[in-house]
């Protein structure tokens, strides 16, 4: 359990957020370059001092203005993953990895070397020094050296920020084994959604400063904040689906979700695998009749639960079993005649949805 | 061909050139090491009152730090008399006395190469060392220290060759005596005051550019060294 709750002024920016991580969860900070995600990790991890607030990890508290409380970066048991690594280039990869883990006491770690080396692929590599380490190694290092501490919460600073997107896909899966592996939680920093959905449990979303919305990835997704802080852009839902069944002749595969069955392009993802599906809204078409003649894939049945406009748009809330979400011009919903209430037909195109919208991601704990 | 061989005075000049310059770098190198690292990372009331006495040996007359040297560190100083009381140590005329002349005329060359080294280390790295447990004092020694190496490196080396090349303050505070305080600059200078020392004084310069050579030599190794440390 990780619970932040601070408030500092830095010249003309205010930040004040409010959140909590559970164990064995990764909580996600998302929000746009400037949000002030990575002052909240820093402050987190000591290296900047909130003006006041409170910082908690399980029973330790690492700040506390009230009560006086600030401990020194050392003291906190944190692991810090930098977004440029910040190996010690005069260390080989050895010497990194152990730096941390040498200075707490045996009986606290509960990470061993060995496991660590072995999870993250490390072992050709031990020998040598960071210059000669490729970015994703860097990383793979700098994520090793800072569990090796034992720490009691991992943060990650955007840590695949500096990668191309191959080293990018090559990281992830790492990442994506360590909360259950290690039992430790993680608060991950990143402005990626294909990152957030891929890895993140808990989602706090960042805007100017401000924690405007925390919960669940799915349902901060579809959430009114979410669309807010991209200027209604990104009206998404996330769908958490399980692979069905592949038809390789129609390159297509097929997933059930809460709202029945989606074809999506063919994935290399086995049956049973859990996923999660991003629809942006805007590839939502409505119907009010079940369509025939037409190429769309998807048809789920459904009805209106909630009408909003934002300028020309409309965003409709939908129950297909679950919740959708369309986004449709006012001109639109006007000729449709929506009301909430209605039962109408969602249309949903399975080329719209690329392989970036679709995740592997298995149910935290 | 005979190989050149030297003669016991010049043996013994370049002797006590080497271990006067030895001393000056070795005493001096803790403090410098200090002093830079607080002109580059702490900022105190004074700081610019130190910055200049560090580097006032550089800009002053190395005549008048000779006779500062004296009048503090003399028989009579004030500094001199509690040195000699405390730890029983005399510089007035000695070897120590020319030892300290060149550490104090080295020394501003030596901070401002540490020093700027020191303000290259990427403070990053030493919060990555903070965040795993690290306190202040093994952050400086583990991570600090060794990142600014190449500057420390530079620092003894130029040191070194200053303390090489120590003539005003050295004979202003500790005079000219042979064996002592005699170190290679004073002898030339000697030899330079009697008629028919041009040979001698010659013989002198060439051990002079040979010694820099060398020092030049063992740098660059040992700078090659330190980078292939850090470059893998």
């Amino acid at each position: 359990m990780i619970e932040v709750s601070i408030a500092k002024r830095q010249g003309d920016f205010d930040l004040s957020v409010a959140f909590a991580g559970e164990d064995g969860l990764v909580t996600a900070l998302f929000g746009p370059s400037g949000s002030g995600k990575t002052s909240v990790i820093s402050m987190v991890a000591g290296l900047s001092r909130p003006d006041r607030g409170l910082i908690r990890v399980g029973e330790r508290v690492l700040f506390d203005s009230s009560a006086g409380i600030d401990l020194a970066p050392p003291q906190r048991r944190i692991g810090y993953v930098f977004q440029e690594g910040r190996l010690f280039p005069h260390y080989t990869v050895r010497g990194n990895l152990s730096y941390g883990m040498t200075l707490i006491p045996a009986a606290d770690r509960f990470v061993r070397f060995d496991e660590v080396v072995e999870v993250l692929g490390l072992e050709r590599l031990l020998d040598r020094r960071p210059a000669r380490l490729s970015g994703g190694e860097k990383q793979r290092v700098a994520i090793g050296r800072a569990l090796l501490t034992s720490p009691t919460v991992l943060l990650m600073d955007e840590p695949l920020a500096s990668l191309d997107s191959a080293r990018k896909d090559e990281l992830l899966p790492f990442i994506a084994l360590l909360p259950s592996r290690f039992r430790v939680p993680i608060l991950y920093v990143s402005h990626a959604i294909d990152e957030v959905l891929r890895l993140a449990d808990r989602l706090v979303l960042m805007d100017q400063g401000r924690s405007i919305a925390s919960g669940p990835v799915e349902a901060v997704m579809a959430g009114p904040a979410f669309s807010k802080s991209s200027n209604g852009r990104d009206v998404v839902t996330v769908l958490v689906a399980r692979v069905f069944g592949h038809d390789a002749e129609g390159g297509v595969s097929v997933l059930s979700f809460a709202g029945g069955q989606i074809k999506v392009p063919r994935l290399p993802a086995p049956v049973g695998r859990h996923l999660r599906v991003r629809i942006d809204a805007g590839d939502v078409i409505l119907s009010l009749e079940r369509p025939s003649g037409l190429s769309v894939q998807n048809v789920f049945p459904g009805r209106v639960l909630s009408l909003r406009q934002t300028g020309g748009l409309v965003d409709v809330g939908l129950d297909v079993g679950c919740a959708l979400t369309a986004q449709i011009s006012a001109r639109a919903a006007v000729d449709l005649g929506l009301a909430v209430g209605m039962s109408l037909f969602a249309l949903v195109k399975s080329a719209a949805i690329s392989r970036s919208d679709i995740a592997e991601h298995e149910p935290g704990a | 061909m005979p190989v050149p061989t030297l003669t016991a005075l010049e043996w013994e000049a370049l002797r006590l050139s080497l271990w006067v310059s030895f001393w000056a770098v070795a005493v001096s190198l803790p403090f410098g090491i200090f002093c830079a690292w607080l002109l580059a990372r702490r900022r105190f009331p004074g700081r610019t009152l130190v910055d200049g006495l560090i580097h006032l040996p550089l800009v002053l007359p190395p005549v008048v730090v000779g006779y500062a040297l004296l009048v503090l560190f003399g028989r009579r100083g004030v500094l001199g008399l509690l040195l000699h009381d405390l730890f029983g140590i005399t510089f007035a005329f000695t070897w120590k006395g020319a030892a300290l002349a060149s550490a104090v005329m080295s020394f501003p060359l030596m901070v401002r190469a540490i020093r700027l080294s020191l303000e290259n280390v990427d403070r990053g790295i030493e919060a990555a060392a903070a965040t795993l447990g690290a306190g202040p004092i093994r952050v400086f020694f583990t991570i600090t220290l060794p990142l600014a190496l190449p500057g420390v490196l530079a620092g003894v080396i130029l040191a070194f060759a200053r303390s090489l090349s120590e003539f005003g303050a050295t004979i202003t505070f500790v005079s000219n005596i042979p064996g002592e305080t005699r170190t290679l600059p004073l002898a030339l200078y000697a030899l330079t005051q009697v008629p028919g020392g041009e040979a001698a004084a010659f013989r002198l310069c060439l051990i002079s550019v040979a010694i820099a050579f060398v020092t030049l030599i063992v740098s660059e190794m040992l700078a090659r060294r330190i980078d292939l440390r850090l470059k893998g």
